[in-house]
């Protein structure tokens, strides 16, 4: 790929920074625990499904715990103790619980300690043992039915009833798809529990539901299987349930969630601790269970402007990258978000684009960066949209890009039709074919526009990290020093369910998974 | 008033030419096309040119038709409003309101009901603006409180109250089964039942917005895509300065 002129030591200076930033989080993170981890906890030692009231037993347990119990000791222990007791399986045990025939006080002391601990253990590592197998199955699917060349055609499907996004998404695989993303309910990340069961209508895309993650992944298993190569399935880890639903991934085998480290803080108003705390378990699981994640940069410049605001981009992806390495996700799996999203009536900006695009690939060799469609610039305007997406798609593929998100030339109007998946994914296809190789041709002019447009952006990212490491992040957000918005460490939703971790605290599958 | 008959135009006048395009539920081949003629045919056209027909799915076809319309539209008795207001510059309107209102106006605005997209009230509330046209924040004769996506009707409207706003702008990303509609209709009755509907100008904006629908669901105006900044800026100084101003107009 065509390389721009970047300062190695400016390179080592902005990682540096970014790394200071994530261990500082990190120190935050390693005290505390949220209701939604340990909600998270049941869900791995096999607590699923909801009581007549629609409650899931997961938010049944943990509230019970937190009511009659001490949540500072974590759901670990009180409920393999629980289980002990009914010598039955973790959901049957959660129902007990629930309907009342179990408490979890009265018979605590009279269990010996150790017994409890060898319990706690072996449900942490069926849990862990499972997630390694999703890893393994997905392996051994790819080895099969092999992935196809990058840039990888990522297309969504949104109709709001999972059924009919199973044919949408057959559909977008004839055309060439090789990644299908389920749109999520907007509703969903301000929800506190993850619904159950099949959604057949939604407003703005189906809920993430295990059974919903299993019906697409069948269908796309099929479809894998008829096109020879392997299609992956994407769905949210975002907002108040990070870590429970990358658990529900994990089982039914998805391949990508979209998980960033402050998406949540910044643009939908959730509490920073959190999601600091939610998104660490998250790519614990995520590491573990082989799922990619894909982080939202894009974010920064729908809801401001791409040329302004690109250092933050920078800045926000090395930030993720950082904290997913604490987590131990491998750089293969680190999908970095960025956008096509310059005004188009800035003259050259094609140029900037290059530019900007250019620099995400270079900054993070070995992960497959996820490359945003233009949005923002989108009209009714359905012929010059077509233009818009046409040199987004040569941007990408002149660029080297690892998941190529499709622009669709209907963006400003409604969801995608059928057709329109098809027109978008038509001209993708043709433009990567008769462009495939033009990025190694290409050298940037040493000081042109391109290389110094790149400079600049890697010049400012370095002065916003150098400012949020000397602040500390959570300091840096609530004087709105990231992208213009201010969030307080005390502000947003979800605050009340995070926790200090007592001295009893346990929790063994965090400890196996942290290794 | 005379008539004044219109049809679509190709390169002649009254040639009628339209073109669509259209799937059908059926595997591509002959009888596909001719299918998709025999419906162009239905829809009144004539002269039907199926331009292209290709597989998009099994069972599938998606068809690109150019065809003459036979139908002439009399324009002359054609009525539509728009949200009908001078256009001003930013300095104009900062100006006017310092002179004929003498204080800032205030707005409140949000994304209501489980839309969670801010792109809208964003691109009109925030001081970067839309297309190099500033937002309302970056008026010295407004101050403008923006609270985002996902606001709860009630919560809107207690902000209005709170802030002691001149104006509500609501905006409607998400269309899907006519939600926007519903959520908007809500909200309305929310105000009515606090009887405040009059306490407040209200402002509608979105994807599939116009002004005509706003109207016609009680709102005062009502925007579409592409609406910069300073447009709803003029409309709002004007109709405050209307309400409010110091001329008493």
């Amino acid at each position: 790929m065509a390389r721009l002129n970047l300062k190695k030591s400016r390179i080592n200076r902005v990682r540096k920074l970014a790394s200071r930033i994530a261990e500082d989080i990190q120190k935050f993170i390693e005290p505390h625990s949220t209701i939604s981890v340990e909600r998270t906890v049941l869900r791995l030692y096999g607590v699923d499904g909801m009581d007549l009231q629609q409650i899931p037993y997961p938010n049944r347990v943990v509230d019970l715990w937190r009511e009659k119990g001490d949540i500072s000791m974590g759901i670990s222990r009180p409920f393999a103790e629980a289980a002990l007791r009914s010598g039955k399986s973790a959901l049957a045990t959660a129902r007990l619980l629930a309907d009342g025939e179990i408490g979890f006080t009265g018979d605590i002391a009279r269990l010996a300690r150790a017994d409890v601990r060898r319990k706690e253990m072996a449900m942490a590592k069926d849990a862990v043992k499972a997630l390694a197998l999703s890893a393994e199955r997905k392996r051994r699917k790819i080895k099969k039915t092999p992935l196809p060349r990058t840039p990888w055609r990522y297309i969504i499907v949104a109709t709001g009833n999972i059924y009919d996004d199973r044919t949408q998404a057959r559909a977008a695989v004839h055309s060439g798809a090789d990644i299908i993303a389920v749109i999520r309910s907007t509703v969903q990340s301000l929800l506190d529990y993850v619904p159950y069961g099949a959604t057949t209508e939604g407003f703005g895309g189906t809920f993430a539901t295990q059974e919903n993650f299993k019906v697409m992944r069948q269908a796309l298993d099929e479809e894998s299987e008829k096109a020879g190569r392997y299609i992956r399935l994407v769905n949210y880890s975002s907002g108040l349930c990070m870590a429970e639903i990358a658990a529900c991934a994990a089982f039914e085998d998805l391949d990508i969630l979209l998980n960033d480290s402050m998406y949540g803080v910044l643009f939908r108003n959730i509490n920073m601790k959190r999601t600091f705390v939610d998104q660490y378990f998250s790519r614990l699981i995520c590491a573990r269970a082989g799922i990619m994640i894909n982080t939202g940069e894009d974010n920064y410049l729908t809801t401001a402007d791409a040329m302004e605001n690109a250092h933050a981009v920078t800045a926000s992806q090395l930030i993720n990258e950082a904290m997913a390495k604490k987590a131990g996700l491998p750089e293969d799996l680190l999908g970095i978000g960025h956008a096509f999203e310059i005004d188009p009536a800035i003259e050259n900006a094609f140029l900037y684009e290059l530019a900007h695009a250019a620099l995400t690939r270079q900054l993070f060799p070995n992960s497959p960066v996820k490359y945003m469609p233009p949005t923002k610039f989108m009209s009714g305007d359905i012929f010059l949209s077509h233009g818009l997406d046409t040199m987004f798609n040569l941007a990408s593929v002149a660029t080297g890009q690892g998941i190529h998100l499709a622009g669709i030339l209907t963006e400003a109007i409604h969801n995608p039709l059928m057709q329109d998946r098809a027109q978008a994914l038509d001209n993708i296809n043709y433009v990567f074919n008769i462009a495939r190789d033009l990025g190694p041709e290409i050298e940037f002019k040493k000081d042109g526009m391109i290389n110094k447009r790149a400079a600049q952006v890697l010049e400012e990212a370095e002065a916003l990290l150098e400012k949020i490491s000397g602040e500390g992040l959570m300091k840096a957000i609530s004087q709105g020093h990231f992208a213009d918005i201010k969030r307080g460490p005390e502000e947003g939703r979800g605050l009340d369910g995070v926790f200090v971790k007592g001295p009893g605290y346990s929790n063994p599958l965090m400890e196996l998974l942290d290794r | 008033m005379e008539k004044q008959m219109i049809k679509p135009y190709g390169d002649t006048m009254d040639d009628g030419l339209v073109q669509l395009s259209f799937t059908l539920p059926v595997e591509n081949g002959p009888r596909a096309r001719k299918a998709a003629q025999e419906y162009a045919a239905l829809l009144n056209l004539t002269n039907v040119t199926v331009a292209d027909a290709k597989k998009i799915a099994d069972g599938f076809t998606c068809f690109v038709i150019y065809a003459r319309a036979s139908a002439a539209l009399d324009y002359s008795v054609i009525r539509a409003t728009e949200a009908d207001f001078p256009k001003m510059e930013r300095e104009d309107i900062d100006r006017r309101i310092d002179r004929e209102l003498g204080r800032r106006i205030v707005v409140v605005g949000g994304a209501i009901g489980t839309d969670a997209h801010t792109v809208g009230i964003d691109a009109i509330m925030n001081m970067k603006g839309y297309r190099q046209d500033y937002g309302l924040e970056r008026y010295s004769g407004f101050m403008a409180v923006n609270m985002g996506a996902q606001v709860a009707g009630a919560l809107l409207l207690e902000k209005g109250l709170e802030t002691g706003a001149d104006a509500i702008l609501v905006s409607q990303t998400v269309t899907k089964n006519n939600i926007h509609i519903r959520q908007m209709t809500e909200f309305m009755t929310t105000l009515n039942g606090r009887n405040m509907r009059g306490r407040f100008i209200l402002v509608a904006g979105g994807a599939r917005l116009d002004n005509d629908l706003a109207l016609r669901l009680g709102y005062d105006a009502g925007f579409g895509p592409g609406t910069l900044p300073s447009q709803v800026a003029s409309f709002l100084a004007q109709n405050v300065i209307k309400r409010h101003g110091k001329r008493g107009g």
